[in-house]
């Protein structure tokens, strides 16, 4: 997968694959009726076809937070499905690896269902926090580990199993409430490594090789996905985990901002783009709610067709999973080669005429360079502000989801223009085409 | 799972653990979101365990839980690999996305 001309051909070869290890596993000789086996097959596949296709890509988050539920479900069910069998006949590796199995399947269920609910807005995004919660959430870790070690030499306790099962569902979902919505990217990497750490227990109970290796791969890929992203907001695991970031913002405060925002009108703009050399669109979560991937890249044209040089400067950390940006201007027919990493775009900032921020506002704050007393303080960030001009694009005044001011749009080089992203970008695309 | 199994099971651990890092440090930022959704579609694979479960009537809580398991998984494989060839179809170069 380290190129997209290749990972398709990949892609092709794991699905041959699975089909394989599940064709071999259906020849099982343990197997004694088919009958649930196709039925199950029969609707998963067809609830899986029906998500695949059907869910759009802007909600991609949500339905891959889904997605590590059912995994993590699946996994704890089976975990929980060989415990009924074995009942307290089990050696102590087994059950070792049985009660990984269960407890972290269980905590991936509950946490992945909660962060679709936040993803999904159907839980408020903002981190849901209260006095003393870290400590309840390691005391409960601490009960469910403690059950965990005794059933490992006392299995046949099927009342203390199910309590740890159950604690462990409930600590899912006390997890991932105090993260904030500007934090998801980290913690649906980590639901990713936990789903597969799940599969990779599973494994070791079943004695299947299969599952070892494919949960092993798919923990791995997540855990570094979750490095990458903490390290691009300068933050570690644990911080991320633990340090229910909104809290800390309103803690802070942040400096207080003597100045302005600079409205400006939308002709202006429309004129100061297209007579420009260089402009490059900073992307944020803001283009996906506003569904503006569409306009920008209509916009990307118009100015193209004048000779301007068009750039997208991608945060890591920008959306609200890994590569969430990406996959948007993707789908909006954007050509790959024209995506900037944040280390590849940052050195051009100095010569760039105009930067445009669509609906990011984190990923551009300078106080995370300049401030040290900023909660984002040291974090990576798009130096927009090294521009000749920056345009933000916003719907209003707001904090966005961090609550955090951002000095960005005081700066004398800044002007906001208000409105929605998909209105203002159609509008601006017209404008230029008349300038 | 006596010893050995165990040893033989801890090396394939280590060895799926090392090609993991070395395959997915390589995976450019840019396809990070097919990358989970193909970690999610491979994860399916707990299907195997879920088959053997449903199929093997060992009692009737074990074929329901297996059942119900088969279903999660099966929706995840499927699921999974429709939306990362998606996701992969997207990613155009600029020779070919530029007609004009």
């Amino acid at each position: 997968m380290s190129h997209p001309e290749t990972a398709k051909r990949g892609m092709h070869l794991a699905e041959f694959g699975m089909l394989m290890a599940i064709i071999g596993t259906l020849l099982h000789h343990e197997i004694v009726t088919y009958t649930w086996i196709l039925a199950g097959l029969a609707v998963g596949s067809v609830v899986g076809l029906a998500m695949g296709l059907w869910v759009p890509m802007t909600a991609m988050p949500q339905r891959t937070a889904l997605s590590h539920a059912f995994g993590a479900f699946a996994a704890a069910l089976v975990g929980i499905s060989e415990y009924f069998r074995h009942g307290g006949h089990l050696g102590k590796i087994e059950m070792s690896a049985l009660g990984f199995e269960v407890m972290f399947g269980s905590l991936t269920t509950t946490g992945s269902l909660l962060a679709f609910a936040k993803l999904q807005g159907l839980v408020r995004g903002t981190p849901m926090t209260y006095r003393g919660q870290n400590i309840f959430n390691m005391g409960l870790l601490g009960v469910t580990v403690v059950i965990f070690i005794y059933l490992i030499f006392v299995p046949g306790s099927m009342p203390l199993f199910f309590t740890m099962a159950g604690l462990a569902f409930i600590f899912g979902i006390l997890l991932v409430m105090p993260i904030g919505s500007a934090d998801m990217p980290v913690v649906m990497s980590l639901l990713n490594s936990y789903a597969g750490l799940a599969s990779a227990a599973t494994g070791f109970v079943l004695s299947n090789n299969v599952l070892i290796i494919a949960g092993t791969l798919d923990g791995f890929s997540g855990f570094i996905l979750s490095i990458l992203m903490c390290r691009a907001m300068n933050r570690s695991l644990t911080n991320v985990l633990f340090g229910a970031f909104g809290s800390a913002a309103t803690a802070e405060g942040g400096a207080d901002h003597q100045g302005s925002m600079r409205e400006v009108g939308l002709e202006d703009i429309a004129t100061q783009l297209a007579y420009a050399n260089k402009v490059v669109f900073v992307p944020g979560y803001g283009l996906a709610t506003a569904q503006a991937q569409h306009a920008v890249r209509e916009l990307a044209d118009a100015l193209e067709k004048r000779g301007v040089t068009v750039k997208y400067g991608i945060h890591p950390v920008a959306g609200r999973m890994p590569g969430h940006m990406n996959v948007l201007l993707a789908e909006a027919n954007v050509p790959y080669s024209s995506l900037y990493e944040l280390e590849q775009i940052n050195p051009e900032f100095p010569t760039t005429d105009v930067s445009v921020v669509i609906g990011a506002n984190d990923v551009v704050n300078p106080d995370a360079r300049d401030n040290p007393t900023s909660p984002i303080a040291g974090m990576p960030i798009l130096e927009v502000d090294r521009s000749k001009s920056v345009v933000v694009l916003k719907r209003g005044q707001g904090r966005g989801f961090s609550g955090l001011e951002n000095p960005l749009f005081f700066k004398p080089v800044t002007g906001m223009l208000y409105g929605d992203a998909k209105d203002t970008l159609t509008r601006l695309v017209q404008a230029v085409q008349h300038a | 799972m006596t010893g050995h199994t165990l040893i033989a099971a801890l090396y394939v651990f280590a060895l799926a653990a090392f090609l993991g890092y070395q395959v997915i440090s390589r995976v450019p930022p840019l396809l990070h979101t097919p990358l989970m959704s193909a970690t999610n579609a491979i994860s399916g694979i707990s299907l195997v365990g879920s088959i053997v479960t449903a199929g093997a009537s060992y009692n009737t809580v074990s074929t329901i839980l297996g059942f119900i398991a088969v279903v999660c998984s099966t929706t995840n494989v499927v699921g999974g690999f429709v939306i990362t060839d998606r996701m992969l179809k997207m990613f155009k170069r600029k020779e070919i996305a530029k007609k004009e």
